[in-house]
């Protein structure tokens, strides 16, 4: 209350100026200026842009590599949580840090390590192609890209998850005669749903915005291989500016929303970790 | 019996698949990558590293994320202490507003950049003017990798910041220290650990940036041709062996650094205050306890 009353002390309004201007010049002021991009030559312009086939390519082909990506890393991620946290053998210990070797992997080094193998003159490239199998420049490709960028990040956060909820409850209900399938669905799971959302969110902002490992797998080929964020970049490049501003704007409204998401995930987090609440013991009954 | 059979058995299998599907989407790439640097041996891979064009790249990179490292390690430092600390309206939206970034897509991030501070809008013509170039030019690379990292410092310095203990501020004030002694000897020492993997994070991503520097700062070589440029350049020429050899130097100083990280984060504990040693620890808390039994008996 008095804090409020009171006007603000030179030093810390300072510190709120500082951080409200760094804020404005790297994000606020960046994003208004693509919007206003966009819409320079009104709303029907955009439009017009957007129902173009290729546009419209770009935001499908997106939309499927990114619904491949999130059903195979979320049900990988998952099981490789449970593994790493719930069971020892030898190797455990190197299994996160191989995991994690995405996260230090320039997304462009990525995309040629996929040329390598699976190029026309790739370790395995040569055997794809005899089967008449087409993996670089093709689907395939740009779907192994976004897979090997997107490992970690259902893995990582499921992982924190596991080993903050203990496995009390799961050898409880083992105990009490549950079968291992229904002591993942009824115990584990409800208490990793959190977890696991906030993981598939990450993924999923992940895909769609791919660049730099889509760009060198897929070849670029309009119609073909080109996925929205490649759409954006060839438009730019091609000096059509309201159509890689309306595609991006689009691609940002998504990013808003995914934020949203993650913001409603955090909250639900920190209110209710999984029901596991209810299970602990009331301390002043025993102290009787 | 024969039932927890068939769970231990469809568990194994699962594994088995697992393990093979990590194999074949991030083991076999990076094996292939490695294998193929050292073809010709080290002093080949010694060769294409020295390459001008592949040393000029090297050198800027870090160069870039050394001042991406330094601007967002600051700034980021600065906005994490007002976040958690301070009251003011809009602070709800600037928090979410923080993990922007990490959800556009880094193309579209220097696409934006290059809308509002790129030659053909008024303010990138105001700051060409005053001998500043964005588009194509390295504070353009410096901007484009500061956006793109722009969260790492102050995810890491806020959960640090918000566990820390005030009471341990109070009393080094409540003993004479000034305010920015106490910042400089109390609060820094306890957030040390997360300040310095938020900006350890953001120099390997640094590192590593592509799409927004490609799209704001092109591909001219020994100018602003970062190291993952380089790369993409290299890739499609007859021998794209410079390629390999530059691809493995990143990575390899990539997983040095998280791996330093996170040896250094296991093994770190944080120092008590110097200035807060237990005994002045309680005095000070005494010191406090008397002063609100004054005030509470004044309102009361």
């Amino acid at each position: 209350m008095q804090s409020l009353s009171h006007p603000l002390k030179p030093a810390k309004a300072l510190m709120i100026f500082i951080v409200l201007g760094y804020f404005f010049l790297v994000i606020v002021l960046p994003i208004a200026g693509m919007f206003a991009g966009a819409f320079a030559k009104g709303l029907s312009a955009v439009g017009e842009r957007l129902i173009q086939a290729a546009a419209l390519h770009a935001l499908w082909l997106t939309l499927i590599i990114t619904a491949i990506t999130v059903v195979l890393n979320s049900a990988a991620g998952l099981l490789l949580a449970l593994l790493s946290t719930r069971h020892r053998f030898p190797g455990s210990g190197i299994l996160d840090g191989i995991i994690n070797i995405p996260f230090a992997v320039s997304p462009v080094i990525a995309g040629y390590m996929l040329i390598i193998i699976y190029g026309p003159n790739g370790l395995l490239g040569w055997f794809f192609a005899s089967q008449g199998w087409k993996v670089v420049y093709a689907l395939p490709g740009m779907v192994l890209a976004t897979l090997f960028v997107t490992l970690p990040f259902v893995f990582k956060e499921v992982s924190l998850v596991l080993q903050e909820i203990g496995i009390e409850q799961e050898e409880a209900a083992a105990l009490l005669g549950a079968n291992p399938w229904q002591v993942f669905w009824q115990v584990t799971l409800p208490g990793i749903r959190w977890g696991l959302m906030y993981g598939i969110t990450l993924t999923i902002a992940r895909s769609l915005g791919e660049f730099g490992a889509v760009l060198v797998v897929s070849g670029n080929i309009i119609n073909l291989t080109q996925s929205a964020t490649l759409y954006i970049y060839q438009s730019y490049a091609d000096f059509d500016y309201i159509s890689a501003y309306a595609v991006a704007a689009v691609l940002a409204l998504v990013s808003f929303l995914i934020l949203i998401c993650l913001e409603f995930i955090k909250r639900k987090r920190g209110v209710n970790t999984g029901g596991y609440r209810v299970a602990k013991p009331d301390q002043k009954l025993f102290r009787q | 019996m024969e039932r927890i059979r068939i769970y231990e058995l469809s568990w194994q299998l699962a594994i088995a698949i697992v393990i093979s599907y990590v194999f074949i989407i991030a083991i076999l790439p990076v094996g292939a990558l490695f294998t193929n640097a050292f073809n010709n041996g080290w002093q080949g891979f010694v060769k294409d590293i020295s390459e001008p064009a592949a040393r000029n790249a090297l050198v800027l990179t870090v160069k870039v994320a050394l001042a991406g490292a330094a601007i967002n390690g600051l700034l980021g430092l600065l906005t994490a202490y007002v976040l958690v600390r301070f009251e003011f309206p809009g602070k709800a939206l600037l928090n979410a507003l923080v993990d922007l970034p990490f959800a556009i897509p880094t193309n579209v991030s220097g696409l934006m950049l290059l809308a509002v501070y790129g030659s053909g809008s008024p303010i990138g013509k105001l700051l060409e003017s005053g001998g500043i170039n964005i588009s194509y030019a390295l504070p353009g690379v410096i901007l484009a990798v500061t956006l793109v990292t722009f969260p790492f410092t102050i995810r890491a310095v806020q959960p640090v910041l918000e566990e820390f203990d005030l009471e341990m501020e109070e009393a080094a004030y409540c003993l004479g220290a000034s305010r920015l002694k106490t910042f400089w000897q109390v609060t820094l020492p306890s957030i040390w650990s997360g300040l310095l993997s938020g900006v350890v994070l953001t120099f390997a991503r640094g590192l590593a940036e592509f799409g927004a520097v490609v799209v704001v700062a092109g591909n001219i070589p020994m100018k602003t041709q970062l190291a993952a440029v380089y790369i993409y350049g290299e890739m499609e020429s007859y021998d794209p062996r410079g390629a390999t050899s530059v691809s493995v130097v990143l990575v390899l100083a990539a997983i040095v650094l998280l791996v330093a990280l996170n040896v250094f984060s296991r093994s770190y504990r944080p120092e008590f205050p110097e200035i807060l040693r237990p005994r002045h620890f309680i005095q000070a808390r005494r010191v406090k306890k008397h002063a609100e039994s004054i005030t509470s008996t004044q309102t009361g």
